[in-house]
């Protein structure tokens, strides 16, 4: 698959402070990009390089196989962590006027956000001032002003943080949707979990340095530890027990059940198969849970950075 | 349209569509006149009472010098002591009571003389009298020394110097008067000029700092398009009310002046009374007419384009500083420390031209400060009516625009990093360290 955006050897200083530190991230056409780090690791600093409001000191980012350059502006869609509007200035205007910055031309701007204000069903909001809007409200009309000019990659620095559970869902899908029409997206946040079900690819980022990229899968497979969390009915609880701690790597696991089960989590070594734990341990008692332990981003994370 | 207009329009429909933008420049011309009137209707007032002066001349000699006036009224005691003269004149609420002792001599006459009243009395009233006592008295004491005043008006000689440069134009006295109201109030607009509206800029860059879209502007034009496109629309904007509120004022004057007009006059004409006319007609016509000539004789094409360019470079040069305060701190309280710099060389030019300049518009101090960017706006608008070489004047806008040029890319780095910097207000060390970035 092709990359839309390449940046190599990213070094950005602020003074004496080194916000990047030689990261180059891989972004592929159509997918769903994490940029993933705790606050302050230089995430917002990469976008911005990205979009061209601050230059890197070192390395270079490319667009679609070409040098990033004033002209890609239009190209991408920004909707940045610190965001807000004009306050006093009228809903429509507004957005004609950011829409007009992005390259579109009035018209062009009129029809798509009579589309998008449509969609959203936000039609009658046109000739109000922000301020007299909630946050959620004007965090809509942030959105649809970013996606407006279609642009091939658009960015979202922690696109939930101050949206309600039902905006967030809505703009989730609206993201969604956006990706089958063929755009590319990167997401910036610290909140893990929050992107893990959204994210084809992530990197992590940590103090300034990038600690892990690739594709999400291939990450999960690799950090795997052929866990599998298990429930067992029996009777005989302290001979299974200690059976089990006989022939498997075992630990307790904590699990919402209703029957009273045993519960642990077992590793198998890698030349085992989970088929041969469901055999060893059908034969103790009744199995009515077994699922593979599937490492969370946020675990893998926390497992990287010690191990760094 | 490119982003430096849009930028430019949106600023300036915003600043001039703003609720108080438009009470600023239409009302205020009205409170203006509004006031200007009300002080001539009550300036008015106050002098349509008419006086009532007493007056006791026990020496009989200046009796016939106090003649009723429009305004002013004398009331002639006779026969009475002082001491019942002034319980009458308490008692009759009279404006006051004139005294004058009989004695020997004038000399004793006029030390003696006394003028008593409830409230100090007004001074224009005082002089009045005074002079028509000294005139009298002099006249007396002509007249006891075996002289005719009416010889000695004609002794008397006025000397009028004709000014006239070695080209043969005539000049006049006041000349010099006018040159320096033209370049004081050229001088005087700008520096207003500069204050009022850099300060807008400076507020609209907090403004876009405070609301947290600066962002979402600066990832899709450059910041100094927005910084350019900030100052260019802030000053049409300020232009725009500028000239609304010199029509607006000159509506009002006029229409004011056709009201309150014939009064105005007449009370010129009281105190035209009240002053001894010192020069007759023929020679106030004369000397009008050398300064309307003087007035044309101005480097009027000159000072205009100067004025222009001037106005322009300075507006510029300070507007990006402004920008760049604004940048950089997050609300409007934290701006004062750096305020200090911006206005200190905008206060000296004006003292220096407002005093140097008066002293010798060429000597050594005014010419340097003349070309000194962040004076030379101020200071060389105030010179140019007194005549500067036009090389001088390039120069010294050469000089004003590459600092422009200069300080805009510095004010940009300061504004780029610091539109993005939020927290804690930044020190001169860490502006120094933004330019680096």
């Amino acid at each position: 698959m092709q990359n839309l955006l390449v940046a190599e050897n990213i070094v950005k200083n602020y003074g004496k402070y080194r916000a990047l530190n030689n990261v180059s991230i891989e972004v592929p056409k159509g997918s769903i990009f994490g940029l993933l780090g705790p606050n302050g690791a230089g995430k917002t600093t990469l976008i911005r390089i990205i979009n061209q409001i601050t230059m890197p000191d070192e390395g270079l980012v490319s667009l679609d196989g070409e040098k990033l350059q004033p002209k890609h502006i239009r190209d991408i869609g920004y909707l940045p962590e610190e965001r807000g509007l004009y306050k006093s200035m009228k809903v429509g205007e507004q957005a004609l006027y950011l829409a007009q910055l992005k390259g579109l031309t009035k018209a062009q701007a009129k029809e798509r956000l009579k589309y998008w204000f449509d969609k959203f069903e936000i039609g009658g909001w046109w000739n109000k001032k922000i301020q007299e809007l909630s946050k959620g409200m004007a965090q809509k009309i942030q959105f649809i002003v970013t996606v407006l000019h279609q642009p091939k990659l658009l960015i979202f620095d922690e696109p939930f943080s101050g949206f309600d559970p039902i905006n967030a869902n809505l703009i989730k899908d609206e993201i969604l949707k956006l990706r089958e029409e063929g755009a590319t997206i990167i997401f910036a946040t610290h909140r893990m979990e929050s992107v893990e079900e959204l994210c084809d690819n992530i990197a992590l980022i940590h103090e300034a340095n990038k600690i892990l990229d690739g594709k999400l899968i291939d990450i999960k497979r690799q950090y795997k530890s052929n866990t599998f969390e298990v429930g067992l009915i029996t009777d005989k609880k302290a001979e299974v027990t200690q059976n089990l701690k006989d022939n498997f790597k075992v630990t307790e696991a904590t699990f919402k059940t209703i029957n009273g089960e045993l519960k642990f989590n077992i590793q198998i070594d890698e030349n085992e198969s989970a088929n041969q734990l469901i055999s060893h341990l059908t034969s103790k008692g009744e199995l009515n849970h077994f699922v593979e332990v599937i490492p969370s981003v946020n675990d893998i994370f926390i497992q990287t950075v010690q191990n760094n | 349209m490119n982003h430096l207009s849009l930028i430019t329009k949106r600023e300036y429909l915003n600043k001039v569509k703003n609720k108080s933008f438009i009470v600023m420049t239409f009302v205020s011309p009205i409170i203006m006149v509004a006031i200007f009137a009300l002080v001539a209707y009550l300036t008015q007032l106050n002098n349509d009472k008419v006086r009532v002066i007493s007056v006791l001349d026990q020496s009989g000699l200046f009796v016939d010098e106090f003649n009723d006036t429009d305004k002013t009224k004398y009331d002639i005691l006779t026969g009475i002591e002082l001491d019942d003269a002034k319980t009458i004149v308490k008692e009759s609420e009279n404006y006051g009571l004139l005294y004058i002792p009989k004695a020997d001599s004038i000399d004793a006459i006029a030390d003696k003389i006394k003028f008593y009243s409830q409230d100090s009395p007004s001074l224009m009233v005082m002089q009045n009298i005074e002079d028509r006592i000294e005139e009298k008295a002099r006249n007396i004491k002509l007249k006891d020394s075996g002289l005719d005043p009416a010889v000695i008006d004609k002794l008397n000689i006025r000397i009028n110097t004709n000014l006239e440069t070695f080209e043969g134009e005539s000049t006049s006295k006041l000349g010099s008067g006018l040159k320096l109201a033209f370049g004081g109030a050229a001088g005087y607009l700008l520096f207003m000029f500069i204050i009022i509206y850099g300060n807008m800029i400076m507020r609209s860059v907090i403004e876009e700092k405070t609301s947290r879209i600066i962002e979402i502007i600066i990832s899709s034009v450059k910041p100094i398009q927005l910084l350019l496109g900030k100052i260019f629309g802030t000053s049409l904007a300020g232009i725009t009310q500028f000239v609304i509120w010199v029509i607006i004022g000159g509506i009002l004057m006029v229409g004011v002046s056709a009201v309150f007009g014939i009064n105005m006059s007449e009370s010129q004409m009281a105190q035209q009374e009240v002053l001894n006319q010192v020069s007759n007609n023929a020679e106030m016509q004369k000397e009008v007419a050398t300064l309307m000539q003087e007035i044309f004789n101005l480097p009027l094409a000159n000072l205009v384009i100067m004025f222009i360019l001037f106005f322009i470079g300075g507006y510029l040069l300070y507007s990006s500083l402004y920008a760049a305060i604004g940048a950089a701190v997050d609300n409007e309280t934290d701006t004062q420390q750096f305020m200090m710099p911006i206005i200190m060389p905008l206060i000296l030019a004006i003292y220096v031209g407002f005093f140097t300049v008066i002293e010798n518009p060429h000597g050594m101090v005014s010419q340097v400060f003349s070309y000194i960017p962040f004076t030379s706006p101020v200071v060389m608008l105030m010179r140019i009516p007194f005549g500067v070489p036009i090389w001088q004047q390039l120069v010294s806008v050469f000089i004003l625009f590459g600092t422009f040029y200069v300080t805009v890319i510095f004010a940009a780095k300061i504004y780029r990093v610091g539109i993005l910097m939020y927290g804690k207000k930044p020190t001169y060390k860490e502006l120094y360290k933004w330019l680096k970035y």
